[in-house]
């Protein structure tokens, strides 16, 4: 990578958040140094911070203005940059069971098709990537995933669907993703997991987390019902694996 | 046990505290009060730390039933009446009610949220760290749905402890421009679209709730960069402008992240007035800097502190009292980590 590093932008939120932008595109590079940027501001333990939010590209800081120096806040984060560490975030590998295609995946076929591949095909291409989580956003434990095999990048649907179930396993654009619950949707969905990935009351409530990877373990429906018991009662279904 | 029993309550009744914090990094918003101002105002009349849970409601009233214990309770927020077994209690006025007396709040005739704060609080399990309801995702509040009758909220006060409170002055309200700060996607939009934005009326419509709302009026025009973003992290009073050039504010139980450009900022001290806007509300926006807003929030909160230092044991009007003053009313009043 000898690509020189965008500017760092600093985008003002109001007068309680600021977002400190380091770059346009869906980079695994950018999100590390996201994540790393995450990790140093949190150990620094500043007056009036309240929390950071992590997202793709940038880190958005929320904070008490009347307790909260932006100024030194902004001073530090410079001289921060350029030392980070990206390799200092060991992300897990996590398994996560699909039932795939059916009632399951209401889309695989025709995706398939619009690509010109079989249903297996495709459930190959999509079970055949190491994605890289780089954001839980918009609802509890959605897990945004890159690594898409590009061959099969598609567009979102020109009408989205009023409600999808929890569980859906879809692709949009470019981008995969593991829906932490029902809603509406312009996703296609080619499979389901019984996977929660936030459970609230359960020891962790959340699974997934930035920089963490996934791998999708396509799986009879007969096994849907065993599994989707485990995961009511609590069990995380999806499994860590060595990468 | 004294318990607050629910006997009839509108549906958009919930508990609602200081909000979460936290957890945006895993895809839950904070939620909390829609006007944190009035549920800090409640509370500290009720006896209560700032960021209390409450009870919010929005629009329509309440009874509840004061069982096994007295209660002291105390209501701020939007213009509504407070009644004791059909007695109306002065405003801003905490009180005692005994058991097996009716708490009635009215419906607002003005604004949207009240909150009916009780001295000690419900003694309630929260979720990762709050008892704010997120009504979408049913996270907080009571198995995670609004309050309905006969819901029993237990409170962790047998029996109110010190006098009843007043505030001995009244809050002012403020009816100028939203004041926004531009950014963080200000760049996403032409200078016609900017300056549409800050010259126009743009009007409250019929799709506002506590996550968000939605406003019409002239289209704001973005620039050659389009609408769509990579998603980012959503700030508290996000104004977002999607492809139709309306524009959106997000507020409490917004979505963390989101793809639309988000042309400016609300200020946060302007947010609970925000809040307290109906539909049909005719809106500008002011455009500060951001140290100018923070030198808003400033005075805006030395204003709300001087208010707070105003409480007085009521029937003793007039009377500053020592002890009150020691009680330590105003610390942590803005405090998101109460």
């Amino acid at each position: 990578m000898s690509e020189p590093h965008p500017p760092l932008r600093f985008l003002a939120c109001g007068d309680a958040a600021v977002t400190v932008e380091f770059g346009s595109e869906i980079d695994p590079a950018i999100n590390a140094r996201v994540l790393a940027l995450d990790a140093a501001v949190n150990a620094d333990e500043l007056p009036g911070l309240i929390e950071t939010v992590p997202t793709y590209r940038s880190l958005m800081v929320q904070f008490d203005p009347l307790v909260f120096d932006y100024e030194a806040f902004e001073a530090r984060v410079r001289a921060l940059v350029p030392g980070l560490k990206t390799d200092a975030v060991a992300g897990r590998r996590w398994k996560v069971p699909v039932v795939y295609g059916g009632e399951f995946g209401i889309d695989l076929d025709a995706t398939a098709a619009r690509h010109g591949l079989t249903p297996a095909e495709l459930i190959d291409k999509h079970a055949g990537a190491v994605y890289r989580v780089y954001m839980i956003g918009f609802m509890p434990g959605f897990t945004y995933l890159g690594g898409l095999d590009p061959s099969i990048a598609t567009p979102r649907r020109v009408d989205p669907r009023p409600m999808t179930p929890a569980g859906c396993i879809s692709i949009g654009g470019i981008q995969a993703l593991i829906a932490g619950q029902a809603m509406p949707s312009g996703w296609h969905i080619l499979g389901r997991t019984p996977v929660r990935t936030f459970m609230a009351g359960r020891e962790p409530a959340f699974l997934t987390a930035p920089g963490d990877e996934v791998v999708f373990e396509p799986t009879d429906a007969s096994r849907w019902e065993a599994l989707e018991k485990a995961a009511a009662a609590g069990e995380p279904v999806a499994e860590l694996v060595q990468p | 046990m004294t318990e607050l029993v629910v006997a009839s309550a509108g549906p958009l009744t919930a508990l609602q505290d200081a909000g979460r914090f936290g957890w945006q990094r895993y895809g839950v918003g904070p939620s909390g009060a829609m006007d944190r101002l009035a549920l800090a105002l409640a509370n500290v009349l009720a006896g209560n730390p700032p960021g209390a849970v409450a009870i919010e409601l929005a629009l329509a009233g309440a009874r509840l039933v004061v069982e096994g214990g007295a209660a002291r309770v105390a209501l701020a927020g939007a213009t509504a009446t407070l009644k004791i077994d059909g007695r109306p209690a002065p405003p801003l006025t905490s009180v005692t009610v005994q058991p097996g007396q009716t708490v009635e709040v009215g419906a607002a005739a003005e604004g949207i949220y009240t909150y009916l704060a009780v001295a000690g609080s419900f003694a309630l399990a929260p979720t990762l760290g709050s008892l704010s309801l997120h009504h979408r995702t049913a996270i907080g509040g009571i198995d995670g749905r609004p309050l309905r009758a006969g819901d029993r909220l237990p409170l962790n006060l047998a029996e109110p402890n010190g006098p009843d409170l007043m505030l001995s002055t009244v809050p002012k309200p403020d009816r100028g421009p939203i004041r926004v700060v531009l950014g963080p996607q200000d760049d996403y939009f032409s200078q016609t679209g900017l300056e549409t934005f800050l010259s126009s009326t743009y009007t409250i419509s019929e799709q506002a709730d506590r996550m968000g709302m939605r406003l019409s009026g002239p289209k704001i025009e973005h620039g050659p960069k389009g609408y769509n973003i990579v998603s980012d992290g959503i700030p508290s009073g996000a104004i977002q402008v999607p492809g139709n050039g309306q524009p959106l504010i997000l507020l409490a139980d917004r979505q963390t992240t989101g793809g639309y450009p988000k042309i400016a900022t609300v200020i946060s001290w302007d947010l609970p007035r925000l809040a307290q806007s109906r539909p049909g509300t005719a809106l500008r926006f002011q455009r500060v800097d951001r140290a100018e807003a923070v030198r808003i929030a400033r005075a805006t909160d030395e204003a709300f502190r001087t208010l707070i230092a105003s409480i007085r044991p009521a029937g003793l009007s007039g009377l500053a009292s020592g002890d009150l003053l020691s009680l330590n009313l105003v610390d942590g009043v803005v405090d998101a980590k109460e």
